[in-house]
């Protein structure tokens, strides 16, 4: 089952055509990865299936509805997103800001509920920021910052999350700990997650369904271990590499093949023998 | 750290609540109340806030009556909701543009009324009324050309300043042709216009003020929570529901026009628009763009100055306006010296 596609769209900036005749859709239940080399379209993409661009052709199906007629609010209860670039208002508590997700849900009236209150508390357990509750937003480190952006997007409690390069910005250590909050989330709370990744081998690690882009095109979609091959990788990055296993998940790992020159003097592993090579 | 109440009924219907934003409210409104208060009963014939009230209440005698009901209350009035409808508007384009020098005085709705008003004067020849016409239908002109000079995929925050302050310099410009232009008697009322003054206002000016504010005021607070999500990002508020484009051109329309009948009532009284919503931010200590704080706020201070500029120079008086422009440029240094520090300009 697919609750949110798109069917042969176009997708421009006023007139920068990005992709034309794009159909795809996100499965159920999966974590969702899109990749792709730079200016292939993958942010578009998310734009688009989150209601923010608006295709010039074709059309965005949330639950079999044109997304861009529904009414905003209810997408949004619907349909969350971690944008790119969020900006904190000055002076703003962690435990406010998480606050602010619940916005679809309320109204002028009914501002605000024990169950507001029960889901902002639990969203902020659930990304780790229960104990940052009282802290300024502007005091956190960017790892942190970026945890509370993700409480926020959790206490709008969609049943589909997506997440614009949600680790772009952040080092290796806090790359890990969003990804690893993300697959927490996809596991235990059975959401659909949609990211754009820029690493393919963390998206290899992380994605149970991977879309790779180029020239605003999909190139290859499936499972990781499906769609990762030398032959992809050289065709949609331009890069030449190997493909092996990754030694901790098994999942597929790109390690591009060296300059010509400089390339170990060991022979070259083999695919499958990667593991014991490497160790 | 905040505490913020939530206020709840047995149908399901709840609040929020500042406790502390309330509460600066309440204050700020019951000592812009006190001053005008005051300011009711100072002047030529001086009353007791004793007896300004007690007339009030209809318990005046004849002189009394006349003075506070036909004389000084209606002042007041339009002081109170001049800076009231100034604020509002200034509060809704900082936030709107994320930079607290976006406001309309900075942005060029005051030149544009200014132009406006001066056409009719200098080359119309209109009387006080069309005046105040031509006020609101420069600042209005002025605020659609800023809005689509500024557009593009989206109002954003430097390119609305930017552009605001272009549009004020060409406009500085066309008030500097236009007095060039007039006769003596023309010139000087142009002058004493453009200084942003509360002189011989009656209740004529009063209820067209008050039925714009009436209707905009309310409509701004409704808005004020999209505003708040706006205040995040485009993508950040369009992700939780809010209509962007729609709330903002409300807003900036109410806006403007907030500016402009404001502007036609007193003229341009700068620095109210700047300082009254960052001054309630610094008391209320709320993020958003508190508009019910600076609305109290923006007519305390407007009160407070015009007391200043009839009573705290004996027999001389100033117009208003030269109070709050000294009042206020102190004002925007500081802010520009703590913005420079903050690295945000």
């Amino acid at each position: 089952m697919q609750r949110l596609t798109a069917e042969s769209v176009t997708l421009a900036y006023d007139r920068r055509v990005i992709a034309e005749e794009l159909s795809v859709g996100i499965p159920d239940n999966s974590f969702t990865v899109i990749v792709g080399p730079n200016a292939c379209g993958k942010s578009t993409l998310l734009r688009a299936l989150s209601r923010m661009l608006k295709p010039t052709q074709g059309r965005v199906l949330l639950d079999g509805q044109t997304i861009h007629s529904m009414p905003a609010k209810k997408v949004a209860r619907t349909l969350g997103l971690l944008p790119q670039s969020s900006v904190a208002p000055d002076g703003i508590t962690v435990e406010d800001l998480v606050a602010r997700g619940r916005y679809p849900h309320q109204g002028l009236l009914r501002q605000w509920s024990p169950e507001d209150e029960r889901i902002v508390q639990e969203s902020m357990a659930a990304t780790g920021v229960a104990e940052l509750a009282d802290r300024y937003v502007d005091e956190l480190s960017g790892g942190q910052r970026q945890r509370v952006w993700i409480a926020m997007a959790l206490a709008q409690q969609t049943p589909l999350l997506l997440l614009d390069e949600p680790t772009t910005f952040l080092d290796i250590q806090h790359q890990l700990e969003i990804l690893d909050l993300c697959a927490e989330l996809h596991e235990t709370q059975g959401r659909t997650l949609v990211a754009v990744l820029h690493d393919l081998n963390q998206a290899a690690r992380y994605a149970t369904h991977l879309v790779a882009m180029r020239g605003g095109k999909i190139a290859a979609e499936g499972a990781p271990a499906e769609v990762v091959t030398a032959e992809l990788v050289e065709r949609v990055f331009g890069v030449r590499a190997q493909v092996i296993d990754d030694p901790e998940t098994g999942t597929p790992l790109v390690v591009p093949l060296a300059r010509r020159g400089r390339a170990a003097d060991t022979p070259r592993p083999a695919a499958s023998g990667a593991a014991a090579a490497a160790s | 750290m905040k505490a913020v109440k939530a206020i709840r009924t047995p149908g399901g219907l709840s609040v929020r609540v500042d406790p502390r934003a309330a509460l600066v409210g309440l204050l700020l409104l019951a000592a812009a109340l006190a001053v005008a208060v005051v300011l009711v009963g100072s002047g030529d014939f001086p009353m007791t806030p004793g007896e300004v009230v007690a007339t009030l209440l209809g318990d005046g005698t004849p002189a009394q009556e006349f003075i506070v009901r036909d004389v000084r209350l209606p002042r007041v009035l339009v002081a109170l909701l001049v800076g009231a409808a100034l604020a509002v508007g200034g509060a809704l384009f900082q936030s709107i543009s994320r930079n607290p020098l976006g406001s309309p005085d900075v942005l060029g709705f005051g030149q544009g009324s200014t132009v406006g008003a001066l056409t009719v004067i200098v080359l119309f020849k209109g009387d006080a009324f069309a005046t105040a016409g031509g006020a609101i239908v420069g600042g209005l002109v002025t605020g659609a050309v800023v809005y689509v000079l500024a557009w593009k995929r989206g109002v954003h925050g430097y390119r609305l300043v930017l552009i605001g302050i272009g549009i004020a310099a060409m406009l500085t410009g066309a008030i500097h042709y236009l007095i060039t232009k007039a006769n003596l008697v023309d010139a000087t009322r142009a002058v004493v216009w453009m200084t942003g003054s509360l002189d011989g206002r009656d209740w004529s000016q009063f209820w067209p003020l008050l039925a714009v504010c009436a209707v905009l005021v309310p409509l701004s607070l409704a808005y004020g929570r999209p505003l708040r999500m706006l205040e995040m990002g485009d993508d950040a508020a369009y992700a939780l529901g809010i209509r962007v484009e729609r709330t903002r051109a409300v807003l900036m329309g109410s806006a403007v026009l907030l500016t402009a009948v404001a502007t036609a009532a007193a003229g341009p009284i700068v620095f109210v628009a700047l300082s009254a919503p960052q001054l309630a931010r610094r008391l209320t200590r709320s993020p958003g763009p508190n508009l019910a704080a600076s609305a109290v706020m923006g007519a305390a201070l407007l009160v407070v100055a015009d007391w200043v500029a009839t009573s705290a120079f004996g027999d001389r008086q100033l117009p208003v306006g030269v109070v709050t422009g000294v009042l206020g440029g102190v004002y925007l240094l500081w802010l520009l010296v703590t913005e420079r520090k903050a690295g945000r300009i």
